[in-house]
């Protein structure tokens, strides 16, 4: 399946720039997410693969075949479309073969072709219904069925799921999921919904403000963010930040800030001290607290807990560190009441740093 | 009761002056006569027009007109729809210059018109002696063609903004999804643009022939429906019936059998979008059933 390749993408809407030099590379049969807040380039870049945008400046190779000035037709890819996009007056077989039947098919290679995707997707039966009698999910299928009868290399996504319901969307994700590893084709896949990012993705480009902020395994982008925003941005609850002066006392290395004291160890008391800056902001994921009463303070945060969210197996609490938010995952079994002050320790191998400036990761 | 002023109005404004055409239509009537002094003669009026070969001509030139008109209108309003649906600059200001000619009252189109097409000051015939082609004799052997052109020159802009209103509010994304899947603009047109047009179109045709059944002031400046009968359309032979041949009872009959023709075209148009209602209910129905 082939290989593609971004250079130097730059979109302009008039004197607005909206994407700032976009270099990516995207391997054989890769799934490839680009994730980000709502107008940060991700949809202008999927559509300027896609053919439906014009390039600024920069050059899309396929296959080393630069093709920028084609018609989206011609660069052999496939799309599934946020609102599906399907042809109303067509029924569900039409929708499906219309690629194949523009490209003039034998009829019998088209119905077996139709037969076979509608059966990947679970549509047999809707063949004959028109997309104004299909219900969400179902057209969303169809979507998905179109793009697969057409066999090309690459298959766009553009926020395929975010018109779906709570519940079909995790059912919809999971079948995606079990797609992309059974279809080998290299997949781009847009979304503002970070959970279908870490989820579905092999690789996830999170964008922001047009520009590539880290690209990365899921796992890579969780515990090695490149800056505040890759980490505040991943994970759900999401990150703790808190503003820190670093300390240096004799041998070892403090972070201190409003209502706490931490002590730093391993690798991140070498990088903060080795950073020239010493305002710097501190990152703490939810789930890196721990319900401790009796940790000592240098290696724990103290914390007034003013909400718990009560979401099953987990609670999430909503907490005041001298003045700064404070979220924390505990398990919902642990005892705990509004209004008390709670101590929580602090896993030192998870601890994030990041420049107050510049917030790039130490 | 609350429909009662509703109902008075119908029958002052609606159902007296078509009864009286209904009542008069059966009567040997003079305008000298009151309704009451003329003779009643039963279904006289309606049988003679039947066979009377005048009558017969002017339904022909009307059904004749109506059908190029509307067919010639369609292609060319459409067409056009198609080409400037798109987003370039000045095209907003070409789009108001094309619908100009509906604004401009029918007599002075007319006028305009009969200006064009004279013999020997006329602007084509000027201009065909100056590229050294021979004169048309535009408002005499070809005054049904004249008149057609005239007709669709007014009204092409009717159906050139419907149809680009129809246009602009297509499914983006469909559109888009047709290019992916390999769709030549032609065939974009012709897959998804028209289908999902239609029902746009058909209400817009059959406006278009309503009202081109019933065309009147442009022919009479133009014509005045001839030579000889070659453009007098229904309307106007119903109004030289009254006032020139005096039989008021004979137009009378005559307007009953434009007004049934209308009448049959007008159900037909909300025969279809009721047709299409109902559908759509239909298939919404349909859909909360699955989910």
């Amino acid at each position: 399946m082939p290989e593609i390749r971004l250079e130097g993408l730059v979109k302009r809407y008039g004197a607005v720039q909206v994407l700032h030099g976009i270099d990516l590379e995207m391997a054989d049969n890769e799934f490839t997410v680009l994730v980000g807040p709502s107008g940060c380039g991700k949809s202008t870049t999927l559509r300027m693969i896609a053919g439906l945008e014009d390039v600024s400046e920069g050059e899309i190779y396929i296959d080393g075949r630069p093709v920028s000035h084609l018609e989206p037709k011609e660069r052999d890819l496939a799309r599934v479309f946020q609102d599906y996009a399907l042809y109303p007056h067509m029924n569900v077989a039409m929708n499906i073969s219309f690629a194949l039947r523009l490209a003039k098919r034998p009829k019998a290679e088209i119905d077996q072709k139709v037969r076979q995707v509608a059966e990947m997707v679970g549509l047999t039966e809707f063949l004959d219904r028109k997309p104004g009698a299909l219900s969400g999910g179902q057209r969303q299928r169809v979507a998905m069925a179109r793009a697969l009868a057409k066999d090309s290399g690459i298959f766009l996504f553009d926020e395929p799921l975010s018109n779906l319901d709570a519940k079909l969307r995790g059912q919809m994700r999971a079948e995606l999921a079990m797609m992309s590893q059974s279809v080998e084709k290299n997949m781009i896949y847009v979304t503002h919904d970070q959970i279908e990012a870490m989820t579905l993705a092999d690789r996830i480009v999170v964008m922001h403000g047009g520009y590539i902020q880290q690209q990365g395994t899921p796992e890579d982008l969780f515990k090695r963010p490149a800056n505040k925003f890759v980490a505040g941005f991943l994970g759900m609850p999401p990150m703790n930040f808190l503003n820190c002066d670093v300390e240096t006392r004799g041998t070892e290395t403090f972070v201190t800030g409003a209502g706490f004291d931490l002590k730093l160890q391993g690798e991140a008391a070498q990088k903060a001290q080795s950073h020239n800056a010493k305002e710097l902001t501190l990152g703490v994921r939810p789930s890196d607290l721990a319900f401790s009463q009796n940790a000592r303070p240098e290696t724990a945060l103290t914390l007034d807990v003013r909400v718990s969210e009560y979401v099953g197996a987990q609670s999430v609490l909503l907490c005041e560190c001298g003045g700064a938010s404070v979220t924390v995952e505990v398990n919902s079994e642990t005892p705990m009441a509004l209004g008390e002050t709670l101590v929580f320790e602090v896993n030192p191998a998870r601890v994030h740093l990041f420049d107050r400036k510049s917030e790039a990761a130490l | 009761m609350f429909m009662a002023p509703a109902v008075a109005i119908m029958a002052v404004a609606l159902i007296y002056p078509l009864g009286y055409m209904i009542w008069g239509s059966f009567r040997a009537w003079d305008p000298t006569q009151t309704i009451g002094e003329a003779e009643f003669v039963g279904l006289k009026n309606y049988i003679t027009l039947w066979s009377d070969p005048n009558f017969r001509e002017s339904l022909g030139v009307t059904l004749r007109f109506a059908f190029f008109c509307v067919t010639i209108e369609m292609v060319l309003g459409v067409g056009l729809a198609l080409l400037l649906d798109r987003n370039i600059r000045g095209m907003s200001v070409l789009r108001t210059m094309f619908i100009l000619p509906m604004m401009i009252a029918p007599v002075v189109v007319g006028l305009m018109w009969r200006y064009m097409y004279h013999p020997t000051v006329g602007t084509f015939n000027r201009f065909l002696e100056r590229v050294g082609l021979s004169d048309v004799d535009w408002l005499g052997s070809h005054a049904l063609t004249s008149v057609i052109i005239a007709d669709i020159w007014q009204w092409t802009p009717f159906i050139f903004i419907l149809a680009l209103a129809a246009l602009q509010s297509l499914p983006r994304s469909a559109l888009e999804a047709a290019r992916i899947d390999g769709a030549t603009p032609w065939q974009q047109i012709i897959h998804i643009k028209l289908p999902l047009m239609m029902p746009v179109l058909i209400v817009t045709g059959l406006l278009r022939l309503i009202d081109s059944f019933k065309v009147l002031e442009v022919i009479l400046v133009l014509t005045e429906g001839g030579p000889g009968l070659s453009t007098e359309i229904l309307a106007l032979r119903i109004s030289r019936t009254a006032t020139e041949f005096r039989e008021l009872g004979v137009a009378a009959a005559m307007s009953n059998y434009l007004l049934i023709i209308l009448m049959l075209l007008t159900v037909a148009m909300f025969a279809f979008t009721k047709f299409q209602e109902i559908r759509a209910a239909r298939v919404r129905m349909a859909a909360e059933d699955d989910s």
